[in-house]
């Protein structure tokens, strides 16, 4: 199975400084890994792939993998992607943000995309902390976080990305963390296939930033973390409201596989030009 | 899947490893240990099983198991499309250890954290 690690070293570009920037156990390079498994297992070309990332740790994903890849503004990845697949509905457009990238500057733009329906995979790593910039509580940081800007622990409650997302009218949206790799291989998978605007949460530790703050004395005691506190949904959904205290549910919160924006403005071009109430572009 | 021992061959990259124990801690078979250097090292190559664990959590792409025999994981399906190359992808590029210590700065760009 050296073939995994092999593959994995096929889609770097190792004329980039590896190994790469993120801290000793960021769940970003599992991340990154499970990207480049999926679109591997489903056999798309490296140029039919456009990964789009915004701002933070989350966005240097973009410089490290062999795709065409944009490296946008703060909290704009979705505009940049929205042009990408309106222009070229024929591409996959993945975009990667993390959770202040996507929750707070970001938010609007999260809202109507997932509104829309536009046929793109977002990835919002959420690892609870602005970490690139220092450690400032973020939309998603739980009640309570010590942090940079909250040292006695912020008062305000938070995000719950999939919720927003899934009242915002997304068609596929899921939660994993980078602890069941092999279920997040399988939601990215999912996520790339169907059609619309589909969502994935990714829990992803930084310890640099949170959990030194958040009485987590290593990083693989964020990981045994993950491990005791996130559920499956269906067993979730199956417990009693007592029990659920504390956990996080993860797997596919909505699935509806509705046909995106840019495949419904297709379909009313050729209706129009068939009818002949608008030029077409050649004429 | 048969949890028979030995049959893999683990090696890390340790140009590669960040020292974050995650290998260690999750290994079923406690075939790595760290170190004082601060890196993981495989320590009982036999105990291994070939779950696979390792290659799919390492954040740094440093660890790679290489089977002895034919395994049959969940993940293999994945990798049939390229399962008859014989050649590696990377083989013909320079290898990840020759780019250590020589980042190219003029092509990173102005990434590099500050």
């Amino acid at each position: 199975m050296a073939q995994v690690t092999q593959l994995i070293h096929d889609y770097l570009r190792h004329n980039k400084k590896f190994p790469h920037v993120y801290c000793a156990g960021c769940g970003h390079g599992i991340v990154l890994g499970s990207l480049i498994r999926s679109v591997h297992g489903l056999g798309y070309a490296k140029d039919d792939i456009v990964l789009v990332a915004g701002i933070g740790c989350s966005g240097r994903m973009a410089v490290y993998v062999d795709f065409n890849t944009v490296h946008t503004t703060h909290g704009r990845a979705l505009t940049f992607a929205t042009g990408i697949k309106m222009a070229n509905p024929a591409l996959k457009v993945i975009v990667v943000m993390g959770d202040g990238d996507a929750m707070s500057i970001g938010g609007n733009h999260l809202i109507h995309a997932a509104r829309r329906n536009i046929g793109l995979t977002v990835l919002v790593l959420n690892n609870n902390i602005y970490g690139m910039t220092g450690g400032q509580y973020s939309p998603t940081s739980p009640e309570g976080t010590v942090s940079a800007t909250s040292p006695f622990g912020q008062l305000e409650r938070a995000f719950d990305i999939v919720d927003m997302a899934v009242a915002s009218g997304a068609s596929y949206v899921a939660r994993g963390t980078v602890l069941h790799a092999t279920m997040l291989d399988g939601l990215i998978s999912a996520a790339l296939e169907k059609p619309g605007f589909n969502l994935v949460e990714i829990l992803t530790p930084c310890h640099t930033q949170y959990g030194r703050k958040n009485n987590f004395k290593t990083v693989v005691d964020m990981y045994q973390w993950y491990k005791k506190n996130t559920v499956k949904l269906e067993n979730y959904q199956k417990m009693a409201d007592v029990d659920r205290s504390g956990l996080t549910p993860i797997g596919v919160f909505r699935d509806e596989g509705r046909i995106g924006l840019e495949v419904r403005y297709a379909q009313l071009r050729n209706k129009l030009q068939e009818q002949g109430t608008c030029q077409s572009s050649t004429n | 899947m048969s949890k028979k021992k030995g049959q893999a061959k683990v090696t890390i990259y340790q140009d590669w490893c960040k020292g974050c124990g995650i290998c260690a801690a999750f290994c079923p078979a406690g075939v790595f240990a760290m170190r004082s250097d601060g890196k993981s090292h495989v320590v009982r190559e036999s105990e291994c099983v070939n779950c696979g664990f390792c290659e799919l959590h390492c954040p740094d792409f440093a660890v790679s198991v290489t089977p002895r025999e034919t395994s049959r994981r969940k993940t293999d399906g994945l990798f049939d499309p390229r399962a008859e190359v014989p050649e590696s992808p990377c083989s013909s590029d320079p290898g990840p250890e020759e780019h250590v210590g020589t980042p190219n700065r003029e092509e990173d760009h102005g990434h590099k954290k500050a």
